[in-house]
């Protein structure tokens, strides 16, 4: 028989687990509704104002819908692949919460028990995110793949040119934090960033083309081209429809939550604040304005040519994040 | 409970390793050869390097993968490609499976790789990225040099090779 201890530990792990997924799992809701608003007011519009008082209920009512779709597969699809390649864009992204780092360490007031609010503290955190994230792409390209149509194939191929390309720069400005913290465990980075020494003072060059690279990887205007609607219809995702479409758009508001939250973590001192209010909530403001800051945007910058897009990101971001590596190490030394 | 993820991990990468060769369709091949990534990726956390984990992860299924997806699907590679007959093909891979199977016997017959090679204490696994660069840099400096070169040279070799003679 276990000890008690353990038992408890075992339990909260699961606990965090599912609290981490739940939550997850229902974000996109309030995040298109966010999106749909703030692209309205952007361009002068109400948005949707129906459903519910300002419309706050419209996502509900489109998840109905999206529920309830017939679940169209492709005559000559490569059936089996096509059905998982949602599922397979999903899962990577959820799993890379599991080792970040939502705030410092609370008790609960009953039990007395001190838990952390971080499923997993990995000690190589960033690398296993990074790793992590670009498996997702590999949905975008069986879901291309698997279509066995013309435009979804484009997108796929798109996109699998994309991530290569962009991966190496995100790396490498987060190479730049790694080497002022001298750790790749992420409640490290954030510990190291107390007191306002933010990361994005010493490392503003990497931040800037962490977050351009970001945009790249989840697939967000100015970068969206796997799923560019003037020239590929919906790109990748042009043949899905009902539940499988919607896992899709899940992990693209996922994905975005997950860039806003590398971003804060890396550079914004993650939770660190004030202390006038709970970590967590200093970390959940700063998120949010990130997440603003994507859409804000998507509904103010223009979409990039394929070959604009390959030379922004192997011949200017790749040199600088090199550069920016260099010179922390010179000012390291 | 280790030993009961080892058969896991251990019986998904073999079986996922004989779907590569078993498939007819290259994508499907190339899902299956991930599959056994994976599998090699987890494999090694339970030998406690997470490093090679996340760099086995980042590197194979994350790059290499990509670029041969990207590859096969730009191709379009049928069936007919894979019945090219390679001079004697049977024979050679037989004599290079019995080869390998021999030096497996052996070697466990030595009792070589129940052998622990290393120092297996907690700090050397929780530092695990440390201990590895440490060791890249000072024991293992050459070999990593010359590795580096080796890539250096595979890279500049690619871009000469796809370069015309006009040099654009």
């Amino acid at each position: 028989m276990p000890e008690m201890a353990t038992i408890l530990e075992v339990l909260f792990i699961i606990f965090k687990v599912v609290v981490v997924t739940m939550i997850l799992f229902s974000l996109p809701l309030p995040l298109t509704w966010m999106e749909r608003k703030i692209a309205a007011h952007i361009q002068v519009r109400l948005g949707p104002f129906r459903v519910g008082p300002h419309g706050v209920l419209q996502p509900f009512a489109d998840m109905m819908k999206l529920m309830f779709k017939e679940d169209i597969i492709p005559y000559k699809a490569d059936k089996r692949l096509f059905r998982i390649a949602p599922i397979i864009s999903m899962v990577p992204v959820l799993a890379a919460f599991a080792v970040v780092p939502f705030g410092n360490d609370i008790t609960i007031p009953f039990l007395n028990e001190e838990v952390s609010l971080y499923i997993a503290d990995m000690d190589v955190a960033i690398l296993y995110i990074l790793a992590i994230t670009g498996i997702g792409v590999y949905g975008i390209i069986f879901g291309g793949w698997a279509s066995n149509s013309k435009y979804a194939l484009l997108g796929g191929i798109r996109s699998t040119a994309q991530m290569i390309s962009y991966e190496l720069p995100m790396s490498l400005a987060a190479i730049g934090v790694v080497m002022i913290t001298n750790s790749l465990s992420l409640v490290n980075i954030v510990n190291a960033q107390q007191g306002w020494h933010w990361n994005i003072i010493y490392q503003p060059l990497g931040f800037f083309i962490f977050f351009i690279a970001s945009l790249a990887e989840i697939n967000r205007i100015p970068f969206d081209l796997p799923e560019d609607e003037g020239t590929l219809a919906a790109g990748y995702h042009v043949e899905y429809s009902a539940m499988r479409f919607s896992f899709f758009m899940l992990t693209e508001y996922v994905a975005m939550v997950l860039a806003s939250v590398l971003a804060v973590l890396l550079f914004f001192g993650g939770w660190n604040g004030p202390g006038f209010l709970p970590s967590i909530v200093w970390f959940v403001v700063k998120v949010s304005v990130f997440i603003y800051f994507f859409m804000w945007i998507r509904f103010t910058l223009p979409r990039y040519r394929y070959d604009q897009l390959m030379t922004i990101g192997w011949k200017i971001l790749l040199p600088l994040s090199l550069f920016n590596v260099l010179i922390t190490g010179f000012f390291l030394i | 409970m280790e030993q009961i993820f080892f058969f896991i991990f251990a019986v998904v990468a073999v079986g996922s390793a004989v779907a590569v060769v078993a498939f007819r369709n290259p994508v499907h091949s190339a899902i299956s050869l991930m599959v056994c990534f994976f599998q090699v990726a987890a494999l090694f956390i339970l030998l406690r390097s997470p490093f090679l984990a996340a760099a086995q992860l980042f590197i194979y299924v994350g790059a290499v993968m990509v670029l041969f997806l990207f590859v096969v699907m730009v191709l379009d590679l049928g069936r007919a490609s894979f019945d090219e007959p390679v001079f004697h093909r049977r024979i050679w891979g037989i004599v290079v499976v019995l080869g390998l199977f021999a030096e497996v016997v052996y070697l466990t017959l030595k009792g070589e790789p129940s052998h622990i090679k290393g120092p297996y204490v907690d700090g050397a696994m929780m530092n695990n990225t440390e201990v590895m660069g440490t060791l890249l840099y000072t024991k293992y400096i050459y070999p990593f040099e010359i590795v580096s070169i080796l890539l250096l040279l595979a890279l500049v070799g690619a871009i000469a090779l796809t370069m015309n003679s006009k040099g654009e």
